[in-house]
């Protein structure tokens, strides 16, 4: 196992993170504040509790959730698309490197990314609500989890993507749906049965199902099947990236 | 076996079916300095590209140090830098990070003194806090090469180098390599200036279509194949060849004022000296004499019509 290469990639990928600092931050802050304000405060003060939970409190891990996996996703389909995009690929494929070594450089910069606005959207959620934190422990792996997972997924994305739109396309069409139904917003329980059943299909429920259980102790799904289907979709991720540095595809002709 | 690279059958189809290479077979001896000739489109930067690792062979194997570079590609990438053909390079980040990136990209330990040692010596060292898209194309050229050596290869890649690079700067660049190569380095340059092979090369290979045509040793191909023409300036201009020297299968040269005869330098006799008697019987008077030698480029371009 080359650790320096891992480490070389992990910091330079951080170093473009902290370049761009204040952009980095700020617009999921921003945008986080605004839907407290909207959500929780303004409509949230007509809607009864959820299960037990005030309504501007109970959005707070599914606000986490989207501002997370969308940053995940984003930061690491965009780490590994520009060097292909750049060119400066090829001393990646031509220096002693392997596909976990690229993979734990690039996704692990990713997920530090994506963690760090989730802590800072935590902090911010504490300015506008009131909320107590159950299982700290739990809380915290399952941000983890989920800041690795999507990542891992974004890489996927990236290495797929031929051109910036396509960069842009899965994100757009497949995960902000996924997140928005996934009940970031609403328990999965006030839906109608089918569309509750149907939801079930959708593996970001289980993704915040769990971190809320974590923050208030009650879930949707039970806390063993979310660890199952993280653990399921992070496993899935890996073989596909293993694949794809095994075949070349996309990256080596 | 002193080869440090030894190309095997190699064939190298593009998805499409294009084949770039042809089953080139290619020994490359420790220490020497090898170049690359050849129009664009031949395949030498595929060649280059698949023995580092970028492109994956349609067929036939390349041992690097002992290293095969599909089923051991760590000790053989370990030993190889690249100085790529493009202009690649990530654009925000300085020149000395770019550097510490390459270095530990290749697991070696951090080492400022060394990276700063190879910016000094390609003239780089003032722009080592540059960020690298506010420099020129041919600094950008050489913080490549600076990149590829950041880890110390035993065997270095250079896809057209000089690219770019203005002309006292490429005596530095050749200097550097002659340093590499005096550290026993093993070089392998593409390029289009001829000029440039016949000056740093120790051995000429020319490859076309996907194929080798020939690989040899620089002198040893310049003294087989260059052949050198003796040019007599006349005192008075000729029309026509005169009858009694018709053996020597002279040329007239521009207006008649010289005559040009070419002869092989690896012949016992060359001829000369008769010649020169024959001249002066035939009654021609001689103003100057002089002698070329035909240069690699004559040889190559000379190569690559032949094939055509
Ligand atoms: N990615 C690719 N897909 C398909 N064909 C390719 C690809 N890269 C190169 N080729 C083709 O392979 C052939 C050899 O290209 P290569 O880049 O190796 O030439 P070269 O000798 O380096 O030329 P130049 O002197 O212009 O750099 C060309 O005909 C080129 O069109
Ligand atoms: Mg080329």
């Amino acid at each position: 196992m080359n650790f320096t290469a891992v480490a070389s990639i992990y910091r330079f990928e951080m170093a473009r993170f902290f370049r761009t600092i204040t952009q980095s931050l700020v617009s999921p802050v921003l945008s986080t504040s605004l839907y407290f304000v909207v959500f929780g405060t303004a409509i949230g003060s007509r809607i009864q509790e959820v299960e037990g939970i005030s309504y501007g409190a109970f959005i707070v891990p599914g606000l986490i959730m989207l501002s997370v996996m969308t940053q995940a996703t984003s930061n690491a389909s965009f780490g590994i698309y520009f060097p292909k995009f750049m060119g400066t690929i090829y001393e990646l494929l031509s220096a002693p490197v392997n596909f976990l070594e690229i993979t734990l450089g690039y996704v692990g910069a990713a997920a530090t990314k994506a963690l760090f606005i989730g802590i800072i959207i935590l902090i911010t959620a504490f300015f506008f609500v009131d909320i107590t934190i159950a299982h700290p422990f739990a809380m915290i792996a399952f941000l983890v989890l989920t800041c690795v997972s999507f990542s891992l997924l974004g890489f996927i994305i990236g290495i797929w993507a031929g051109n910036f739109e396509q960069l842009q396309l899965i994100p757009l069409l497949i995960i902000t749906p996924l997140v928005f139904l996934g009940g970031s917003f609403y328990s999965v329980t006030m839906l109608p049965p089918v569309w509750q059943t149907i939801t079930m299909f959708n593996p970001v429920v289980y993704l915040i199902s769990g971190f809320r259980w974590s923050f208030f102790g009650t879930a949707d799904v039970s806390i063993g099947l979310s660890l199952i289907a993280i653990a399921f979709f992070t496993g899935a991720c890996l073989v596909a990236i293993w694949w794809i540095f095994r075949t070349g595809w996309r990256i080596r002709q | 076996m002193s080869s440090i690279v030894s190309v095997s059958s190699l064939g190298k189809a593009y998805a499409g079916g294009f084949e770039a290479l042809k089953s080139v077979n290619l020994e490359i001896e420790e220490g020497e300095i090898l170049a690359l000739l050849g129009p664009n489109g031949a395949g030498k930067t595929t060649l280059i590209s698949t023995i580092c690792g970028i492109t994956v062979p349609t067929s036939g194997t390349v041992v690097v140090g002992g290293f095969d570079t599909q089923t051991a590609f760590r000790g053989a990438r370990n030993l190889i830098g690249l100085v790529p053909q493009e202009l690649n390079l990530e654009p925000f980040e300085t020149v000395m990070n770019t550097l510490r990136f390459s270095r530990g990209l290749f697991g070696k330990p951090r080492n400022d003194a060394y990276l700063e040692d190879i910016l000094k010596k390609l003239s780089l060292h003032d722009k080592k806090d540059s960020k690298v898209m506010m420099l020129s194309g041919g600094m950008k050229r050489r913080v490549l090469i600076a990149k590829a050596l950041s880890h110390e290869p035993r065997v270095l890649f250079l896809d057209e180098p000089t690219a770019g690079v203005d002309v006292d700067l490429r005596k530095d660049m050749w200097n550097v390599v002659a340093d590499l190569k005096a550290d026993g380095v093993t070089i392998i340059l593409t390029t289009h200036y001829i000029e440039e092979a016949e000056a740093i090369a120790d051995r000429v290979g020319v490859i076309s279509k996907g194929e080798i045509l020939l690989i040899q040793d620089k002198a040893e191909m310049m003294a087989q194949m260059g052949k050198k023409q003796l040019v007599v300036d006349l005192a008075a201009p000729v029309t026509k060849v005169p009858a009694a020297l018709a053996a020597y299968g002279l040329e007239i040269g521009p207006d008649g004022a010289s005559l040009i005869y070419t002869y092989d330098t690896k012949g016992e006799r060359t001829g000369i000296t008769t010649l020169l008697n024959d001249l002066q019987k035939a009654g021609l008077q001689m103003a100057d004499i002089q002698t070329r030698q035909s240069s690699l480029e004559d040889i190559f371009v000379g190569l690559v019509k032949e094939t055509a």
